[in-house]
């Protein structure tokens, strides 16, 4: 009953910036069981083989969106992607898109900045005090964000967006979806600051809309949609003189 | 060595940690405070956190009923004082996460909706569908990011507290990334770092819960405290261990046997009519008395029962445990729709943790330490679900607070001395990263520790197996000394963070092993199949385990008791 092992060949991007002038690649076979994820092969050749390979992981159940890679070119999450979708030699690399700064490991502080600059909190003119109570937010209301709060940070959107590669400040899908989020939020208030950032140069007219950022989406968050919402939305607000033309004023 | 100050530092960016550090900016509007982290904080293992945080909300519920409940689900180990402190505060933390943007699930009155949990007399589970811990924590850090004050060290791994004069004055972090070692100083300083489940080898924990901050204090001399009493969650999947939310029960599902039969209501395993409703330790023991009654199925990682939520529906299971459909889809390939979910006990939670009173505070003056690496003392011998998300965030923020108000009072320390420290510290790092002088390897000497705690730690110990697992224990200490490492490279060396890590294990599970071996009774989530009572004759208090190079000293510490008096805890 025990699951069945079998022999697989991963062929993974090595990178040391003290040592290597440009990624290279290392070919590992090892033996790997039926019910295994792509992860669970890494961590195989991490602790048996070769503890010199290093990718970030943690909680091994698709929430905390800390592995993500390119496998066989395409951006997943490795701890949810099944080995037995792969055949006998599988291509693991850092996600596209993003500096490397070691093996399968990227550079995340550009999408950290760009995730701040959307403002992704509750602003209000008046904060509410903890006496007066939970707002009030009907279950109709709830479902209007809820789907774009599901981000869970992996990146992915951003290795699969043709824009992210080319134009250095393009806020990228996730954090469009996250700001979004929070405009279609009705404790929130802060909608006219956020299409502000959003008409700015980088913002959602950057979008080309290839719809490539939905379809690696691990978490079904529907980027894409966020971005047309969040165009059509923040047009509104610029036709109501609430933001400032694209690109305009400081 | 670079050397920065700041006021007050956290390590830890989990929900209890990003608590703490907005409670700290928003106490004093003249403080900085640094966010520590080993990873970047929507990481950080609160994330896997799914059914809910416990706050009375309901007409029909009372703080009494919440304080009671939580007494009895102590086995009357939690400190009275406590507990009357969480559950008042705690519909206030709920309410101010849900002003600072958390999704929860909505009545159709636009009220916030509650679901039963298990040892809880009514509903008072506070949900975002069967995400509460994601949402909880990525609403906590977004609305961080507001407070220029809050500084984050992100992917940097605190090595060591810096302690001088009796009183500690900031922590040594390594640079994860590039390699580097600094010193970072404050007046007071917040441990917020979690569990430490990876101490086993079947656990719902993430990588990344080894016990770190429970070491650090460790390390500097402050007990821990209660560390026998490990939580073995009922419900998580066998081979990964990766969690089915509690909130399956509290939605309906059943637990049945390889008959097929509901067993926590065909047979008497003192949960009464709360049926799958009945506290995680209990039901815990039942599935493995399941199991040796020859009722368990047999699978490749060993025993299961099946849990069976088909009843309950499509269009529920959608709205309210989404996140279990996927997870029983991906990892098990199992349609909870269609078909029973196996599932087997996993290690889950640490009801032990740091020894700290009410405010947080340790014994080290100016350390302390709040959420899961903590023992405030609120949930005893075994914590009921539901209530430590809510845990994080009460105690989180008074901690915050309090180290606050400690570090007004307290001098900076003296810099050259701490300079010296880190140094030190910089210097024994530097020798371990690629120490290829050794013949042990790190997943080996985890994978025995694993065993050992599997074996003598389990949902059902003895004092032969327990006094094993001590012995193999402070065996694995030894080889650990041994380690050999391949990694010389500076940047992001994860072979080096996981030998670190290691070594704060060894610390953990020797304390657990050690503290369980001593107490000679079964209360809450310890128990002993050679002492099957409760004595509270003898052993109705707090164990306290202490650092000693000699091996670890144990103490007892008495329990705070309060208008509850102990009784037989019986559902």
């Amino acid at each position: 009953m025990s699951p069945t092992s079998a022999k697989k060949t991963f062929v993974v991007t090595r990178f040391d910036p003290d040592v290597d002038e440009v990624p290279k690649t290392q070919s590992y076979e090892i033996p790997v069981q039926s019910d295994w994820k792509v992860l669970d092969a890494l961590n195989y050749i991490k602790d048996e083989v070769d503890p010199t390979l290093s990718h970030r992981w943690s909680c091994r159940m698709a929430v905390c969106g800390s592995c993500g890679m390119m496998v066989d070119g395409e951006p997943k999450l490795t701890c949810k992607v099944a080995l037995s979708d792969y055949g006998d030699v599988v291509e693991v690399e850092p996600l596209a898109n993003f500096p490397i700064i070691r093996d399968l490991v990227v550079e995340l502080e550009g999408f950290m900045e760009r995730f701040k600059k959307v403002k992704p909190w509750i602003i209000r003119a008046k904060e509410r005090a903890v006496e007066e109570g939970t707002f009030r937010q009907s279950p109709q209301e709830l479902a209007d964000f809820k789907q774009f709060s599901m981000c869970i940070n992996c990146m992915l959107c951003y290795s699969a967006c043709p824009v992210v590669g080319n134009e250095p400040h393009f806020l990228g899908p996730a954090a469009i979806a996250l700001g979004h989020r929070y405009n279609l939020d009705t404790r929130d208030e802060g909608s006219a600051e956020r299409n502000q950032v959003f008409l700015e140069e980088g913002g959602v007219f950057s979008c080309s809309y290839a719809n490539e950022c939905s379809e690696v989406c691990p978490k079904n968050v529907d980027p894409a949609a966020a971005v047309q919402q969040g165009k059509a939305l923040s047009l509104v607000d610029w036709a109501k003189g609430l933001v400032l033309p694209r690109g305009g004023g400081e | 060595m670079e050397v920065i100050e700041h006021d007050v530092i956290v390590v830890g960016g989990g929900a209890a940690g990003i608590r703490a550090a907005i409670a700290a900016v928003e106490a004093d509007p003249t403080i900085s405070v640094a966010m520590v982290s080993k990873v970047y904080p929507m990481r950080s293992h609160t994330v896997s956190a799914e059914g809910g945080a416990a706050a009375v909300a309901r007409e029909d519920d009372s703080l009494e009923m919440h304080g009671y409940d939580t007494v009895k689900g102590s086995d009357f180990l939690g400190d009275q004082h406590v507990i009357e402190y969480f559950v008042e505060e705690a519909p206030k933390e709920l309410t101010l996460l849900e002003h600072w943007g958390c999704p929860w699930s909505r009545n159709e009155d636009g009220t916030v909706a509650t679901r039963a949990f298990g040892g809880m007399t009514t509903k008072r589970t506070w949900f975002a569908a069967d995400k509460v811990g994601f949402h909880m924590l990525h609403s906590l850090f977004q609305h961080s990011m507001r407070f220029e004050r809050i500084v984050r060290y992100d992917e940097q791994f605190v090595t060591k507290l810096l302690v001088d004069d009796g009183v500690v004055r900031g922590v040594v972090a390594l640079d994860i990334r590039e390699g580097s070692v600094r010193a970072i100083l404050g007046r007071a300083v917040i441990l917020a770092t979690g569990g430490a489940g990876k101490c086993f080898p079947f656990t719902t924990n993430g990588n990344i819960k080894t016990g770190d901050g429970m070491s650090l204090a460790y390390r500097a001399g402050v007990p821990l405290k209660d560390q026998e009493f490990v939580q073995y969650h009922p419900t998580g999947l066998p081979g990964t261990g990766i969690l089915i939310t509690e909130a399956t029960r509290g939605e309906g599902g059943h637990l049945k046997n390889s008959e097929g039969e509901r067993f926590l209501v065909d047979y008497d395993y003192g949960v009464g009519t709360k049926a799958e409703l009945g506290p995680r330790d209990m039901i815990s023991r039942a599935i493995i008395q399941e199991f040796r009654a020859g009722r368990g199925i047999k699978g490749p990682y060993g025993e299961f029962v099946h849990l069976d939520l088909t009843h309950l529906g499509e269009a529920k299971l959608k709205e309210r445990l989404p996140f279990v459909l996927e997870l029983a889809r991906t990892y098990v390939g199992v349609d909870p729709v269609t078909q029973p979910i196996p599932i087997r006990p996993v290690v889950h939670y640490m009801m032990g943790g740091v020894d700290t009173d009410i405010d947080g505070a340790t014994v080290l003056p100016g350390l302390y330490a709040a959420g899961e690496v903590a023992c405030v003392s609120m949930n005893g011998a075994n914590r009921l679900g539901s209530n430590s998300l809510t845990e994080c965030l009460v105690f989180g923020a008074r901690s915050g607070r309090c180290a606050v108000t400690f570090a007004r009072g307290s001098s900076a320390g003296n810099e050259a001395r701490m300079r010296q420290l880190a140094e030190e510290e910089a210097a024994r790092l530097d020798t371990l990263r690629g120490k290829s002088k050794g013949g042990e390897t790190i997943s080996q000497v985890r994978r025995e520790m694993q065993d050992a705690m599997e074996d003598g730690c389990g949902v059902y110990r003895e004092q032969t197996s327990m006094d094993t697992a001590c012995r193999n224990l402070a065996q694995l200490k030894g080889r650990f000394a041994d380690l050999v490492l391949k990694d010389s490279s500076k940047v992001f060396n994860t072979e080096l963070i996981a030998a670190l890590e290691l070594g704060n294990m060894l610390d953990v599970a020797e304390s657990v092993a050690v503290s369980a071996a001593q107490r000679k009774e079964s209360r809450g989530a310890h128990t002993r199949s050679d002492a099957t009572t409760r004595d509270d004759q003898n052993w109705l208090h707090h164990t306290l385990c202490t650092f000693d190079p000699a091996g670890p000293r144990i103490e007892k510490k008495e329990v705070t008791l309060g208008h509850w008096e102990p009784e037989e805890r019986k559902y």
